[in-house]
């Protein structure tokens, strides 16, 4: 990575988010940079959540900005988040089961036909949706789904997740946020969806990995976010901190700054 | 780096940790994909039987081109119906009104026409206007109080009902006044002869409503989200369907079509009714579960609830041809329904 990418793609500033007399964000900040995986890891209740959707516009925060690639950005529900780069892969996959692979794939943002057929009779081109989703999916090296024209509801969990990842992968120009990816999956299916998260990344997608697995954590991400009583506690790396630091500086056994590699490690090719 | 590599081990077991490819299909299990893929396979072959065997017991006359064009008149109006409940039943939702919105906009058609005197044009413009107001109060209840459906339309069936006998002053508008006044309204009880076969209008309508929305269901995006949003809602609006916009928009078409079939019904009835037209709800729910569409939302077919209602059709027309009492033939209609649905039931397990 060249030193000129200094600037991060996706930022918080400041968020903060309340729900009633629950503060989920207090004054959190957040830095994603390009082509990197950053994990995103946090006791349950810590904010993890909160913090991803006042990033994507799920649940927009009460005061703070967010920044994508450098622009002020003001997303007030999901679509506007979609609309701008970011997709995300949700915990429950989010796939309608009884639409086949290719449907699933562009549903809700559906391709016409051109001319006549397309613009006045709304006519959907299925051929186009297909070849491209049979691309996509090809790209990511999963071409062993027998069939485009399969129910979703025929495939095993990991296949499925994997249709969910090649649709964020195959429509985020931005960013691809994913949320447990592996919660619901056997080893063997996890580590499928973890080379696709790899593979995503080196096609020079920056991804953001929501997991409670360190192991998982570990092996993929460049950089580690701790989230901590709503908000950024540390930003660690897989190299210089082991599994234990990293859970310990999440629960509060730690102080990061005690940490030789300090608290906030910075991206590759960032100077200090 | 995570010390004790567990998937090392993963990586050498010796077999797939669960397989579903590979296992040998019995010859009940590929009926089972084979439906689930084709969910109008099992109506049709249903329908083909019925016709087989309608034809050996009450002989040629049965299948005379004369006799089928009849039965294809009998179901016009529970098909057009059947439309407006499919695309409902698609979503997950059902609609009890149906049959309450066609006889309050037949009755504002036939009033407005015949009691004030407005060109029958634009009277059935206002029976349209009545469907679609019926129908987006439907939707607006489903989706900006959450109300469930089911219950939402029994409301409104009464309310309309209601607002029917009122509007109505409960008086029948006679066959001979529409004739005198208003014979458009009668536009799709024209009948023609095509084959031996004698076909209305009104007939020839559904059928083209039935390609239409088959067209609609298959090759447009709102035909998709209707199936997502009834497959299963939160991942549609996680995928960004605005599925009560989608809802909505169901709500208020199959109001529309009410409102075609008020117009259909006075073709054929002849004359307007404030007391017909209560059982359309259960009738129309009849030929869509018959058609092989789940009442559980996202699957089935519209060509499906077609091949329902000719099911109905042909075992009322079948069974009267053969002699057989009124109320077997109901006993079998009540078997078809509750057969359809164990099949249904069964289908969704694949």
């Amino acid at each position: 990575m060249a030193a000129t990418q200094l600037e991060p793609i996706l930022a918080g500033r400041n968020l903060v988010k309340r729900y009633g007399r629950v503060t989920a964000l207090d004054h959190s900040d957040f830095d994603l940079y390009p082509g990197e995986v950053l994990a995103v890891i946090g006791d349950n209740g810590a904010g993890k959540s909160s913090l991803i959707k006042a990033l994507t516009g799920a649940a927009p925060p009460d005061t703070g900005e967010v920044y994508l690639a450098g622009q002020k950005v003001d997303f007030k529900n999901p679509m506007d988040g979609r609309m701008a780069g970011i997709e995300t892969v949700y915990q429950n996959l989010a796939v309608s089961p009884s639409l086949d692979i290719a449907d699933n794939l562009f549903l809700g943002r559906e391709l016409r036909k051109p001319g006549f057929l397309g613009k006045w009779l709304k006519m959907l081109d299925h051929k186009e949706m297909e070849r491209i989703a049979r691309e996509k999916l090809s790209e990511l090296g999963l071409l062993t789904i027998q069939t485009i024209r399969q129910p979703v509801e025929s495939l095993s969990g990991g296949q499925r997740q994997a249709v969910a990842v090649a649709r964020a992968a195959a429509f985020g120009s931005k960013v691809v946020i994913m949320d447990e990816p592996t919660a619901a999956l056997g080893v063997k299916e996890s580590r499928r969806v973890l080379d696709l998260i790899k593979d995503v990344r080196n096609r020079g997608m920056p991804v953001v990995l929501i997991s409670h697995n360190m192991p998982h954590v570990w092996e993929v991400a460049d950089r580690i976010h701790v989230h901590r009583l709503g908000k950024r506690h540390a930003v660690i790396k897989p190299d210089t901190h082991t599994m234990s630091e990293g859970v310990a500086i999440m629960t509060g056994a730690m102080d990061p700054n005690d940490h030789p590699a300090g608290a906030y490690a910075t991206p590759k090719g960032v100077a200090v | 780096m995570a010390s004790d590599n567990f998937e090392a081990v993963a990586a050498r077991a010796t077999g797939p940790v669960a397989s579903f490819e590979q296992k040998q299909l019995s010859f009940l299990e590929k009926l089972q994909r084979f439906l689930h893929h084709y969910p109008t396979a099992a109506p049709t072959f249903v329908l083909i039987i019925a016709i087989l065997g309608f034809y050996i017991a009450a002989g040629p006359r049965f299948l005379s081109p004369f006799n089928l064009s009849l039965i294809l008149q009998q179901i016009t109006v529970v098909g057009i119906i059947g439309v407006a409940q499919t695309l409902v039943i698609l979503t997950a939702g059902i609609d009890l009104s149906v049959g309450a919105i066609m006889v309050l906009s037949s009755v504002v058609m036939g009033r407005m026409a015949i009691h004030w005197g407005v060109p029958a044009v634009f009277a059935i413009m206002l029976g349209f206007m009545v469907g679609f107001i019926c129908g987006y109060i439907n939707g607006f209840l489903i989706t900006r109080f959450r109300l469930p459906p089911f219950i939402t339309t029994l409301g409104t069936l009464n309310i309309f009902l209601a607002l029917n006998l009122w509007y109505s002053k409960s008086e029948s508008i006679r066959s001979q006044d529409i004739d005198a006044q208003a014979p458009f309204l009668k536009f799709l009880g024209y009948q023609f002869e095509i084959w031996g076969a004698s076909l209305t209008l009104g007939t020839v309508t559904m059928l083209l409503l039935f390609v239409f929305m088959w067209y609609m269901l298959k090759y447009t995006a709102w035909g998709r989200h209707i199936y997502a949003t009834g497959d299963d809602p939160q991942a549609a609006q996680l995928a960004g369907i605005d599925t009560n916009k989608v809802l909505l928009s169901v709500y208020v078409v199959a109001g529309l079509i009410c409102a075609l079939a008020a117009w259909a019904s006075i073709g054929r009835v002849g004359s307007v009714s404030p007391n017909a037209g209560q059982l359309e709800n259960l009738d129309s729910i009849t030929a869509v579960v018959i058609g092989g569409t789940s009442l559980f939302g996202g699957r089935g077919a519209i060509m499906g609830t077609l091949i329902g209602a000719l099911v109905v059709g042909v075992f009322r027309n079948g069974l009267a041809l053969a002699g057989v009492e009124v109320l077997w033939q109901q006993f079998a209609i009540g078997l078809l329904i509750i057969i359809a649905v164990a099949t249904d039931q069964w289908i969704r397990r694949a």
